[in-house]
């Protein structure tokens, strides 16, 4: 196993499996991407194998290209919000034939035994293993979809519904499971409720949009005021409200029974507690890299809840992906070519884009 | 006529104005047990002679959603037992004193066999943490809840939550306090929370921690020992913001909450309950002119675990020259 181990070591990514594969990987902390050959695992008996069609530009992706958080190992090929078409399948591949509409998401690994893979929540698995950036099994790095062809176990795929528009469709993969298993979980789904947004981005705008889907009133809170018109005009918010305007805040003070919170910047929590009701729920799920001040004061006198929420395990995701294309609910998408990733990273760092980029792999990708 | 009346850290807290709105001359005092002398013509759950004990409130609003589910606690009209203003526009004053009138609705009965000045406490710490264990369902037998800080609320948590069949851990900067927290309070086990190699054995054990300090301090490390799911509740109440890192909330799925006291109804229930365990305050009972000692011990923590002033036989009527 050592010896096989060393020689894998010793493997540059084109070689280390038996499948040619290309695809676009950052090489430093300049997130830069160019094109990058490597190669796919054998298709397994578990496995299935997709030609890639569309895949999502998500934020994760450029803080892992930037090593933001301080754990990234290049190259990285990126690329979670990943749809396809399915082009072989393993032996016990049973909910799969060639052919099929496919997505792959966040992880495509877990430990399978512990109580979270055991309760479906292959996402809080402490040995997960994501799409990018991660050793699989067989101690190889994953790379993600802004590539030609990706190989998962089964147990990782999503059946991507009939009526649900590939490329509009990819970043529920990652942005869609995030708000939604947020959502269900902590009960944001009562219908007549208020529901604050915080952020309107890749996840925030879906976040309206679910929940719009769930009866609720929906009231954006965000810094840039130009956002309003779209936000109530094409979203169908109820209202909005710009968190810098300190009377605009005070009167909204205690509205809000829920609020999600998908901004990734640091940003104070305590204005945001100030606006939910008591017994009120502040979700977090965006990532700030640093510690976010909060009053305990705040907390304590209305019994207010603060929780997190990382995206949803599998069973969650596909419910999910069926109850959009129930509600006809996709990402509003700007789709890109390849070569023009490094634009729409610069841009997505300004949150430049409404609301999410999609690279048109199968169509701009060559080599 | 009040007998005993507890010491609570926000005692200390409002006669500093460290939390700005205090407004003097300000009598402390809401962990109140005395025994009626007088009641009024529609009072019908007291008599002359009973044992009661007046909390932390004597007012509320009564109309608003959260009084009408016995959340008076979270009325944003409460009236607080001092440093409030009553429904007459008059300022309250609490039990450092030797009689207090209140509305029947926010007086208790003090069962027979809790010894009075040891179950003043519960009015105030008691209620603290016994609505928490209970509302975030960290009262079921097998569950395992961390206990942070170990003084007024603290010694009490230990106690409610070993009589719900839980398992508890202390988690306490002070090293000294681990005997007594196990021999004496019954706690399971003891984190000194600066030894990050205890608290690093101790990752994802807890189901819950009730967090009862006041000073400001890393929230970081008590989050890491929270299972997948877990909770954290603040009961303490720092004067400062603290810093609440996000990322491992929404790894583990896990959530930071608050709670403040309880309603009148769940704290008739805390004192039956605590009457039925036979539990009450650690205390050291002191006289009314110890006060001010007393309140320069207590900022260094010097006390196991509750001051209480023996009102009944240390107040005197005196001269009071400004």
């Amino acid at each position: 196993e050592r010896e096989r181990e060393r020689e894998r070591m010793a493997k540059s990514p084109e070689e280390e499996h038996p499948h040619k594969a290309f695809g676009w990987a950052a090489r430093d902390t300049s997130g830069i991407l160019s094109p990058f050959n490597f190669s796919r695992r054998e298709n397994g008996d578990d496995d299935v194998t997709l030609k890639v069609l569309y895949c999502g530009v998500c934020h994760s992706d450029l803080h892992f290209l930037r090593n933001d958080w301080g754990f990234t190992k290049y190259p990285v090929v990126p690329g979670h919000e990943i749809v396809g078409v399915v082009t072989k399948i393993g032996e016990n591949v049973k909910k799969f034939k060639v052919g099929d509409r496919v997505g792959v998401g966040v992880i495509v690994g877990s430990c399978k035994t512990c109580e979270a893979c055991q309760q479906d929540l292959e996402s809080y698995c402490t040995k997960r293993i994501f799409t990018y950036g991660s050793t699989y099994h067989d101690g190889t790095t994953t790379y993600g979809g802004y590539s030609d062809v990706v190989v998962a176990d089964q147990r990782y795929v999503l059946r991507f519904p009939d009526n649900l528009p590939s490329d509009s469709g990819a970043p529920l993969l990652c942005a869609g499971i995030t708000v939604y298993s947020a959502m269900k979980y902590y009960g944001m789904t009562e219908p007549g409720k208020h529901l604050g947004v915080v952020g309107l981005g890749g996840l925030g705008h879906v976040a309206v949009k679910f929940g719009k889907a769930f009866g609720l009133k929906v009231i954006v809170i965000s810094t840039s005021p130009k956002k309003e018109a779209e936000a109530i005009g094409k979203l169908g918010a109820h209202s909005f409200l710009v968190s810098t305007d300190p009377e605009k805040m005070k009167a909204a003070q205690g509205t809000m029974d829920y609020i999600i919170d998908t901004v990734a910047a640091v940003h104070p929590l305590t204005p945001l507690l100030g606006l939910i009701k008591m017994n009120g729920k502040l979700i977090s799920v965006g990532l700030p890299d640093k510690p976010l001040e909060l009053s305990m004061f705040s907390l304590c006198i209305g019994r207010k809840l603060i929780g997190g929420s990382d995206f949803g395990g599998i069973k969650e995701t596909q419910e999910m992906l069926d109850f959009c294309a129930k509600h006809n609910i996709t990402s509003d998408i700007e789709l890109i070519r390849m070569d023009c990733i490094n634009t729409a990273m610069e841009r997505l760092a300004k949150s430049d884009v409404r609301y999410r980029f999609v690279i048109d792999v199968a169509n701009s990708l060559s080599q | 006529k009040v007998l005993y009346c507890g010491i609570c850290h926000s005692d200390l807290h409002s006669i500093k104005n460290e939390w700005g709105n205090s407004k003097y001359p300000l009598v402390p005092g809401h962990e109140i047990v005395g025994k009626v002398t007088e009641v009024g013509s529609k009072v019908t759950r007291f008599k002359v002679g009973d044992r009661v004990g007046v909390g932390c409130m004597v007012g509320a609003c009564h109309s608003c959603h959260n009084c009408a589910n016995n959340l008076e606690n979270y009325c944003p009209k409460v009236m607080f037992t001092y440093n409030s203003t009553y429904y007459d526009g008059t300022p309250t004053y609490g039990g450092y004193s030797d009689t207090m009138v209140a509305n029947q609705h926010f007086v208790v009965l003090i069962p027979e066999n809790l010894l009075l000045a040891a179950s003043a406490p519960l009015l105030c710490a008691g209620i603290t943490v016994y609505s928490p264990l209970k509302y975030f369902e960290l009262d079921k037998p097998g569950l395992h809840v961390g206990v942070v800080g170990l003084g007024g609320l603290g010694h009490v948590a230990v106690k409610f939550a070993k009589a719900f069949g839980v398992k508890v851990t202390v988690i306490s900067t002070s090293p000294w306090k681990k005997k007594e927290a196990i021999e004496q309070l019954g706690a399971d086990s003891f984190l000194v929370s600066q030894d990050s190699d205890q608290m690093q054995a101790a990752t994802g054990t807890m189901d819950g921690i009730i967090d009862t300090v006041s000073a400001v301090h890393p929230l970081l490390p008590l989050i890491g020992l929270l299972k997948f799911q877990g909770k954290l509740v603040m009961v303490g109440v720092p004067d400062k913001p603290l810093e609440l890192p996000v990322y491992p909330l929404l790894v583990g799925r896990k959530i930071v909450t608050g709670s403040c006291i309880g309603g009148m109804k769940e704290t008739q229930e805390m004192i039956d309950f605590a009457a039925k365990n036979n539990i009450a305050a650690d205390i050291e009972v002191i006289s009314m002119d110890y006060v001010n000692t007393a309140m320069d011990r207590l900022a260094k923590a010097d006390i196991r675990y509750r001051f209480v002033i023996d009102i009944g036989n240390t107040l005197k009527p005196e001269d009071c020259a400004p």
